[in-house]
């Protein structure tokens, strides 16, 4: 049965000299997991995957790796295995002698090595490429060779170090769905780090948001874009706007506050653990908002204000509306459902701007 | 006024900025087929080739007279001769010398190569504190005058009452040969990824098996290079082993010893001559092995 | 300490008492330094042991004195004072030092445009250039300096080529042994040491710093001085000291070339180890050269970059 704590994090602190790079983190990754460590360089991601690869040594914490404590274990005696960032690929072996480099002491056969290096090359889509030279292959080749590397010694856990970062846009997107369909095939545990919130979110089952050495919240994409427990995870995943407020009171399961800009806003967001009084930070996305050039009939939640900014992307719009009472316009995203060629609005022209109840999220300020 | 002069000011600036660019873009072009603008560069093209005669010419003087017919070293040249070369060949204390010089020639690059790439490895894969000072100290002995670390060197042993040697000569040569290792050593190291290590510890090699798997195929060239390099410093040093040396001489030291002679300056032409081909010889394989690329890199082909 | 945080491992079952091995294993690994320094420390040892250990004892043995054979190791500064009290020795020390000064300012000049030739104007050919430059940094030192007697020899190259050509009718006297053939001899035979770091330093130098000097305005003559001079001032301190250290104490050349009035320092140390077997005092005045250099050294670099810090 998959286990829930297949690797864990147990207080696991990395220090270099005064620099806190891991900064005591405690979480699990399930059996089977494709589970991204996402944040901007410098968030301690890459510390964290080369203190699971062995590497780096916690200062402080355990790690564990299906129950067995990796303290003092070197990287060679370590049932995980890595793609570099850089993929590694040996310069002096072919493909095939890359691939099986780790096979040495499995105890198999010669044939037997050679015919697992064909299926590995079967897997990743290069049969037929044993023989070439490393210099002979492309970035995307590299990558692919670099997992077929790890695969072949089926380790309980791959470790994949922003491995799609130095490939072309198009190539990347096709590799995230290609590398979350062999994960799904191979069904090994995969940690994968990335600072792409975009990549993260196409492929992972669980994304841990990272900054400054701490774990700031680990969840599925979907909750972590919907219902961020903090705001630099709001900020961090998509875009948001904050609003500083106080809480009024409760009314039934809403919450009613007063932000700045936004006057009395009711909010039935769920998620968030909410404090009962005091100062708050309402965030809503921008495509939560509903824009119009009239005002609108409702009795929910609505504020008005000018246009500062619009510009046309194409699939959507992005609007900046500045409304009194806040500083920074409040930016709102516009799906494009039906075709249209004049200009959206005038610099200046009066909008309104209307939002669900359960649209606004409550985080501690 | 001011007002007038400073746009004119800045337009003739831009001016001599564009005539620049207009000089140099046909260097740009040129250089594709000649390696430098022939006539914008010729004066430094011109001192290039008259420092390299310099470097060159005093030197080749001694090749020259090594095949002259006469025991004068002076113009006019007599005629063609072997005969210097046939007079080293048959000297049995040259031969003697030679070929201490090649043992402790061959210690020397072994044992100074081993400690070179213990340091560079050191120096390049691991975070360490004081590296800079280490490095500085490992230098050290590039700029010591060699007559300081000679006698230095003379006095210990004359202290702990060892007897001057070959031994001798070898461990004072290993001191100036070691820091040339690293050097040669560390620039091989740097030229490629520490992730390849990394990542054969990662497929399960320890760090033996990862040394002789991916650092000795990679490093290989850079091996080599010092192993040549520090051959020939040993075998063409002078000032230590003269300190140094027991009864067993090696060639520098026989040289020194047959310059008093006049009459053996021919000789000592030809064996000179020999010495400065075999030495250029290696210097320049152990340069192309040094100097050339580490090949294609992981990571950056895209 | 290392791997003994069991508070938190109780789903995970207990951990075993590691080993000595294994905690040794586990200090490795956890401290990246003492792994670096593991594997640095035979060098280290090797270089402590054949040049500190050494030089340490060649300044103990210049606080002793020769008693004809034997050494006496009463501690004094008999030595010392001899050196002061003979002028000659300190005249000697500032004749070297001047001699090597003079030797590297003409080396630099004439590497500098060398150095700058191979990293700005060289396109194509650049190694084959490097290589050209460096392979004479490599070979006999001796037979470099050995060239020289012989081409500027009584009956050497110069005199006997002028005389067959008809331009003199007696050998030159003053082409040799005296401290202008010293100086030349060194400045050829080191001048490999000069041109590599200013070669370095120029290389180093980003191209895009030029075209921003052009660009604003900068005649070349103004770009070198304002651009490249500044930004290649390391390698030529690098430069200069690479070859003034070792060439105040040289005792080949001023010895092959020198004559009499061509002596330096260097050779009078050797001879208190051979002639006039007088290790102790051949001992203190290596160190005192040491000292010496070492002062020169510390001026030069704190004026050097004081006069950078400045100019910045």
């Amino acid at each position: 049965m998959a286990r829930d704590d297949y690797i864990s994090m147990r207080n696991t602190s990395k220090h270099f000299g005064s620099v806190k790079a891991v900064d005591d983190v405690t979480f699990d990754i399930g059996e089977g997991e494709f589970f991204s460590l996402l944040g901007a360089s410098g968030c301690g991601k890459t510390t964290l995957l080369r203190m699971l690869a062995g590497f780096e040594q916690p200062t402080l914490g355990n790690i564990f790796i299906d129950g067995q404590p990796q303290a003092g274990v070197p990287p060679h005696h370590r049932p995980v295995n890595m793609v570099f960032q850089n993929y590694a690929i040996f310069p002096h072996l072919n493909v095939n002698r890359n691939i099986a480099y780790g096979m040495r002491k499995s105890g198999l056969s010669k044939a037997e090595i050679d015919r697992r290096v064909d299926e590995m090359l079967d897997l990743i889509k290069l049969p037929g490429y044993g023989a070439r030279g490393a210099h002979q292959l492309s970035g995307g080749q590299r990558q692919r060779v670099a997992l077929a590397r790890a695969l072949i010694k089926q380790p309980k856990v791959l470790l994949l170090d922003e491995p799609l970062g130095a490939l072309d846009k198009k190539l990347r997107e096709q590799m995230q769905l290609e590398l979350r369909a062999l994960q799904r095939d191979v069904g090994i545990t995969f940690v994968f780090v990335t600072h792409d919130q975009e990549e993260a979110m196409t492929m992972s089952d669980r994304i841990a948001v990272m900054s400054l050495g701490k774990v700031l919240q680990i969840d599925s994409p979907a909750r972590l874009y919907e219902v961020p427990q903090v705001k630099e995870v709001a900020d961090f995943i998509g875009t948001v706007n904050l609003f500083e407020g106080a809480i009024k009171g409760r009314e039934g399961d809403s919450t009613i506050v007063d932000a700045e800009g936004l006057g009395t806003v009711r909010s039935t967001a769920s998620g968030a653990e909410a404090p009962e009084a005091g100062p708050i930070t309402v965030a809503i996305r921008p495509e939560k908002f509903q824009l119009t050039f009239s005002e609108p009939e409702t009795s929910g939640n609505m504020v008005t204000g000018t246009m500062q900014a619009a510009a046309y992307l194409g699939d959507r719009s992005h609007y900046y509306v500045t409304v009194d009472g806040r500083e920074a316009p409040i930016a709102v995203a516009a799906q494009n459902a039906e075709r249209q060629l004049s200009v959206l609005g005038q610099h200046h022209e009066r909008v309104w701007l209307t939002w669900n109840d359960d649209s606004a999220l409550l985080l501690t300020a | 006024m001011t007002d007038t002069t400073a746009p004119g000011g800045s337009l003739t600036a831009q001016k001599a900025a564009q005539d620049q660019r207009g000089e140099e873009a046909p260097q740009y072009f040129a250089s594709k087929h000649e390696g430098y603008h022939w006539t914008a560069e010729a004066p430094m093209f011109l001192y290039a080739v008259w420092y390299l005669a310099f470097l060159y010419i005093p030197v080749l003087f001694l090749p020259l007279f090594s095949f002259n017919d006469s025991i004068y070293v002076a113009f006019p040249l007599k005629g063609f001769s072997l005969e210097w070369y046939g007079d080293m060949v048959s000297t049995q204390q040259l031969l003697e010398a030679l070929a201490n010089s090649i043992k402790v020639g061959g210690a020397v690059a072994v044992l100074s190569t081993i400690l070179g790439l213990f340091a560079a490895k050191a120096m390049t894969r691991y975070v360490m504190p004081g590296k800079g000072a280490i490095t500085a100290f490992i230098m050290l002995p590039l700029v010591v005058p060699g007559i300081i670390l000679g006698i230095s060197l003379l006095v210990i042993t004359n202290m702990v009452g060892m007897e001057l040697s070959l031994y001798t000569i070898g461990l004072a040569h290993t001191l100036v040969s070691v820091p040339f290792a690293m050097l040669v050593l560390i620039s091989r190291l740097e030229g490629f990824d520490k992730n390849l290590e990394e990542a054969s510890l990662d497929l399960g090699e320890g760090p033996f098996r990862t040394f002789f798997r991916v650092t000795l195929p990679l490093a290989w060239p850079g091996i080599l290079a010092s192993l040549l390099l520090t051959f020939t410093i040993s075998f063409d040093e002078f000032i230590l082993a003269f300190f140094l040396a027991g009864n067993e001489a090696t060639l520098p030291v026989y040289i020194w010893s047959q310059l008093r002679f006049p009459s053996r300056l021919p000789m000592v032409l030809a064996l000179g001559a020999t010495i400065l081909i075999f030495s250029f010889f290696i210097v320049t394989v152990a340069e192309v092995l040094r100097r050339r690329g580490v090949g294609p890199q992981s990571g950056s082909a895209i | 300490m290392a791997v003994t945080d069991s508070a938190r491992t109780v789903t995970h079952g207990d951990v075993p008492l590691p080993s000595l091995i294994f905690r040794v294993n586990a200090l490795f690994l956890r401290h990246e330094w003492i792994r670096g320094y593991t594997l640095l420390s035979p060098t280290l040892l090797v270089m402590v042991m054949l040049m500190c250990l050494p030089v340490f004892m060649l300044v103990t043995y210049s606080f002793w004195t020769q008693n004809y054979l034997d050494i006496d190791r009463t501690f004094t500064l008999a030595n010392y004072e001899a050196f002061f009290q003979k002028p000659i020795y300190v005249a000697l020390i500032m004749k070297s030092i001047r001699m090597s000064l003079f030797c590297t300012f003409a080396t630099i000049i004439l590497a500098y445009p060398m150095a700058y030739f191979i990293a700005f104007k060289v396109k194509s050919n650049k190694l084959v250039w490097l290589i050209l430059i460096t392979v004479p940094f490599w070979t006999s030192y001796l037979l470099r300096v050995f060239a020289w007697k012989v081409i500027l020899g009584y009956n050497g190259v110069v005199n006997s080529g002028l005389i067959s050509v008809g331009l003199i009718d007696e050998p030159l006297q003053f082409l040799l042994y005296n401290p202008t053939a010293v100086v030349l001899t060194l400045a050829h035979a080191w001048a490999a040491f000069a041109i590599l770091p200013i070669y370095v330093s120029l290389e180093k130098i980003d191209r895009s710093y030029l075209e921003a000097a052009t660009d604003l305005g900068d005649t070349p003559s103004e770009r070198f001085w304002r651009v490249t001079w500044p930004l290649s001032l390391p390698g030529v301190i690098a430069a200069g000291l690479l070859v003034f250290i070792p060439t105040v104490a040289d005792y080949v050349t001023p010895r092959l070339v020198g004559g009499t009035t061509g002596i330096m320092i260097g050779n009078i140390i050797q001879s208190q180890f051979g002639k006039a077997n007088n290790w102790p005092l051949g001992a203190a005045l290596s160190v005192i050269v040491m000292l010496m250099i070492a002062f020169l050294v510390v001026v030069f670099i704190v004026t050097t970059t004081r006069g950078r810090a400045k100019s910045a």
